[in-house]
């Protein structure tokens, strides 16, 4: 095993460790901050492969597909947060698991009635349809270093986001004292559509710029939505921070794992799991 | 007993002028012979339970502009759930709540705190996860009018102690400190009444005292002030009328030198 070799496996595995940061960014936000558990938050992974798939094709531009699609994503989020999700932050978890594993269900049907159920393949954009040759006989891909960038970009932005602008203080508050808020003059349920929103919307995009890495199939959501809770709890429920971290480390474990215990690839990033919460219960960035 | 009622509001010049000389000297006069008679805050006949229990029966409330009331009653009677009615964080079951002369009974209360209500919660209510200075500019907001009197640098010039933990968690300043951070916090929203739950509770004498007299400087700057504590002498002083609750019922309501001059009223009604 050479230098190129592991260097490729790191960008790989970075690559998708910040993708996984993507969906489970949403997640833990969802849940640090409004207390759901989403268990539907895979299937907007999903929706949005299936949306650059459909209107790649139409188009032929997977740029415009996305230009069109994230706009779409941002308003079914709020529109599912406006009609099902706000009747669920007083409630218990049992009915949000039960309504989000109804939703699972109603994308999966609904997906099959618009989109069918084969298996799709989005072309890589022209543009970014290039690899940097690294040694004689390996090479990286330029898209695959693309979407790195823009994750970390889209990771950044939402750093400064949180930590650093108004609406963030607004949204941590919340997440501390819904009542409080509410009584400085602050629209707590606005910031919650606005939360949830960006977390469909970043779940989304993430299944759309991996869609020409992966093929786009049925179900794509499920596994997604299970390593997500995986990173969400490694890093700590609500920590965004912990998130970050959680998916890299994942990443990292998968891809290597798969090369060098490929016999057990499946079972590492539960072992990192299970040796974290021994050590730290609450996750790596969690609160006690 | 007597329900001291106010008569009803009566128009203040508004509009451009506002800040004009004119208006700043009808004030002027207006605080010298006692408040404004502009109603902020009239509550109506309010009913509010906690599951079952039937916490207030019919309560009537007034606060008028600039007007500092102070309002008493033993721990049970009441006196948060009528200001949690109030500010819409409690539904009353019966009654109505208007706020600058709007219905707001079935508003949400961040669109009450918006027509200008401040809230000190018990408790304090500060944002543990947030930093001081957070804990304070995520609140900025102008005043019903746009007035902008209140801003970070007044604040922190009212607080120097704040100015001191900026970076500081909320969680990690002494008890004094985060109910400076509360009100201030409040301020920085360009409040016309701030309502103050057991501001100087679980105090120490001297710190209690500091929050006194800010809550003096409050009341001069010409802020309502609607103030719930155990220290009845200190409020009494302080408050232009006071309303006393017995188990969810308006006993009192009137001037505070009526109830501090009457010992039996005194004894029957706070046990003091």
């Amino acid at each position: 095993m050479d230098l190129a070799f592991i260097l490729i496996q790191l960008l790989n595995g970075l690559q998708y460790g910040l993708l996984l940061f993507l969906v489970s960014s949403g997640l833990t936000l969802v849940f640090g901050i409004m207390g759901i558990i989403n268990l539907a938050h895979g299937s907007f992974y999903m929706v949005g492969a299936y949306l650059a798939w459909s209107l790649a094709s139409m188009t032929g531009n997977l740029a415009t597909a996305i230009a069109i699609a994230i706009p779409l994503t941002v308003v079914l989020g709020m529109a599912l947060e406006k009609l099902l999700f706000r009747q669920l932050y007083t409630r218990d978890h049992l009915y949000q698991v039960l309504l989000t594993y109804g939703l699972i269900l109603v994308f999966e049907e609904l997906r099959s009635i618009i989109w069918g159920d084969d298996v799709h393949g989005v072309a890589v954009p022209a543009l970014l349809n290039a690899s940097i040759p690294l040694t004689e006989n390996l090479s990286y891909p330029v898209y695959r270093l693309a979407i790195s960038g823009v994750c970390l970009l889209l990771a950044l932005a939402l750093y400064l986001l949180i930590q650093k602008t108004r609406l963030g203080m607004m949204i941590r508050a919340g997440a501390s004292n819904r009542d409080m808020v509410q009584s400085l003059g602050i629209d707590i349920k606005l910031i919650y559509t606005l939360v949830f929103a960006m977390g469909v919307a970043l779940a989304a995009f993430a299944g759309m710029i991996n869609a020409p890495l992966s093929s786009v199939t049925p179900n794509m959501g499920s596994h997604v939505l299970i390593i997500c809770f995986v990173v969400v709890v490694i890093g700590g429920i609500g920590s965004v921070k912990g998130a970050m971290a959680a998916s890299l480390m994942i990443g990292l474990a998968e891809t290597f794992g798969q090369v060098l215990v490929p016999d057990f690839a499946g079972m590492i990033v539960y072992v990192l799991m299970a040796v974290v919460l021994v050590w730290r219960p609450e996750g790596l960035f969690g609160r006690k | 007993m007597a329900e001291h009622r106010s008569p009803p509001p009566s128009p203040r010049p508004e509009g451009g002028g506002d800040h004009g000389s004119l208006s700043s000297q009808a004030e002027t006069v207006q605080s010298r012979g006692g408040p404004s008679t502009e109603l902020i805050l009239d509550a109506n006949g309010l009913h509010s339970f906690y599951g079952a229990s039937h916490i207030l029966h019919g309560v009537d409330f007034t606060v008028k502009k600039g007007e500092t009331i102070g309002l008493m009653g033993r721990n049970g009677m009441g006196k948060t759930t009528l200001i949690k009615s109030m500010l819409g964080l409690v539904r009353p079951r019966q009654g109505s709540v208007r706020v600058r002369g709007v219905d707001m009974t079935h508003a949400a209360p961040h669109a009450i705190a918006r027509r200008g209500i401040a809230y000190v919660p018990e408790g304090r209510g500060i944002f543990p996860n947030l930093s001081v200075r957070e804990n304070l500019i995520m609140a900025a907001r102008a005043g019903v009018d746009g007035r902008r009197e209140w801003d970070y640098e007044r604040v922190l010039h009212t607080f120097p102690r704040l100015g001191e933990r900026l970076a500081n968690g909320g969680a990690q300043l002494s008890g004094g400190e985060q109910q400076m951070l509360t009100i201030g916090r409040a301020l920085m929203t360009n409040p016309d009444l701030l309502i103050l739950d057991e501001a100087t509770e679980g105090l120490a004498p001297l710190i209690a005292k500091e929050i006194w007299s800010i809550i003096k400087t409050i009341r001069a700057s010409g802020i309502a002030t609607l103030i719930v504590d155990k220290n009845y002498g200190a409020v009494m002083a302080l408050a232009d009328r006071s309303v006393v609750l017995v188990k969810g019922r308006v006993v009192f309501a009137g001037e505070s030198a009526e109830l501090s001059g009457n010992q039996e009223l005194m004894h029957r009604f706070l046990g003091v």
